[in-house]
């Protein structure tokens, strides 16, 4: 139980340390999980990340599921979960409430309309930055394009969008393997 | 109220089980969601995925966090986060227990060479959904009921570019991409010179 407890807390101090996503919150855990704790190796850890990337959900929830279930089970692998995410809940909630309190004043409606411009800018550099490691070759450009076309102009979940594109690939793939 | 609740972990836990890629890849999701419940319009998700960025933890959590907070308050955060986080729990202690078949397993590689393009055309998606909406008054309509699944532009009032708008966004492309002593630093730089601008030049117009 008291292990438990040192996960969630371990890993809560490092949600509250990560500052911008996923990836930001792996220098943090070399030090924190590998050279500190000693809970994994360099090896370890490198492999829980690229799992976690692709698979499905949030990256540092991943991670801390995996280093938690190896730690203490499936408890482990809860609680480091829950704690990770826990900064989160308690500083967005303030933060969201008190924004709401405040969203009718000029200056915050002109700063937050300043902000929204930003974050297309933001989105747009993510789309550039993944499109490098994604699309790899006219197959991939091709469920690049179709994926981004019919998410702009047919009315359906993204969903369906991912359930196709796992088809697709499983499918090419395997053409191409009976082809060589 | 239940129901409200059921909606957002149900809704949430969709997104945590096909989101594939970290929070920048729940955005589509976020949006779809606001689409189909009106719980809250394109401008609100871009200031929480503002917000998101700029304060600590992973920013696919505060995203959830922040639109659970909107739709029910702090029942609805913490429901919403865990809606979110349920899916990657159970998926990823699945993979563990057989960590080593997985990597090696031949269908699981397959899939993913058509998920990884597949989530960044979704991303790009809701990239130029939130473009259109926030520099253009060029709108995306959604069909209605019994009009079957095709949205259509059409153009709303206003002037068709937000002039100021694309001002700063270009000035931003250029700094974030091209400017070396500006293109490393943490996006909220960037996000604050956008909220001054904003408030100097009243890009809301009030």
């Amino acid at each position: 139980m008291k292990q438990l407890w040192i996960l969630f807390w371990t890993f809560a101090k490092m949600g509250v340390m990560t500052f911008g996503g996923g990836m930001a919150m792996l220098p943090i855990l070399q030090r924190e999980v590998v050279e500190t704790k000693g809970w994994a190796t360099e090896e370890e850890l490198a492999d829980y990340y690229a799992l976690s990337q692709c698979t499905p959900g949030i990256i540092a929830v991943n991670v801390a599921t995996f280093i938690g279930q190896k730690l203490g089970g499936v408890a482990g692998g809860i609680f480091a979960t829950v704690g990770v995410v826990f900064p989160s809940v308690v500083i967005i909630s303030i933060l969201a409430g008190l924004i709401i309190n405040f969203s009718h004043l000029a200056w915050v409606q002109n700063a937050f309309a300043g902000i929204q411009v930003c974050v297309c800018v933001l989105i747009a550099n993510a789309v550039i930055k993944l499109l490098k490691k994604s699309v790899v070759d006219l197959w991939t450009a091709g469920i690049f394009l179709l994926v981004l076309a019919g998410s702009v102009f047919l009315n359906l979940s993204p969903v369906w969008f991912v359930i196709g594109a796992a088809l697709a690939g499983i499918l090419l793939k395997y053409l191409e393997a009976r082809q060589a | 109220m239940i129901e409200t609740y059921l909606k957002l972990y149900w809704e949430f836990f969709k997104t945590g089980l096909f989101a594939v890629g970290g929070g920048m890849a729940t955005v589509p999701f976020l949006q779809n969601i606001g689409e189909t419940t009106g719980w809250y319009t394109y401008g609100d998700l871009m200031n929480m995925l503002a917000v998101s960025e700029s304060t600590p933890g992973p920013i696919g959590i505060n995203m959830a966090t922040y639109v659970g907070f909107t739709v029910a308050g702090i029942p609805g955060a913490v429901i919403a986060t865990v809606g979110e986080i349920t899916p990657s729990i159970v998926v990823i202690l699945i993979i563990a227990a057989v960590l080593k078949s997985f990597r090696e397993n031949v269908y699981v590689d397959r899939a993913f060479y058509g998920l990884r393009p597949a989530s960044t055309g979704l991303i790009a998606g809701a990239g130029v959904t939130v473009i259109l909406e926030i520099l253009t008054a060029i709108q995306l309509m959604k069909p209605a009921a019994g009009e079957g699944i095709l949205n259509r532009l059409a153009l709303g009032s206003g002037a068709i570019l937000n002039i100021r708008g694309l001002l700063l966004a270009a000035v931003l492309l250029v700094l974030t991409n091209w400017v070396k002593p500006t293109k490393g630093l943490h996006p909220i730089v960037f996000i604050g010179i956008s909220a001054v601008a904003g408030v100097v030049f009243g890009f809301a117009g009030t």
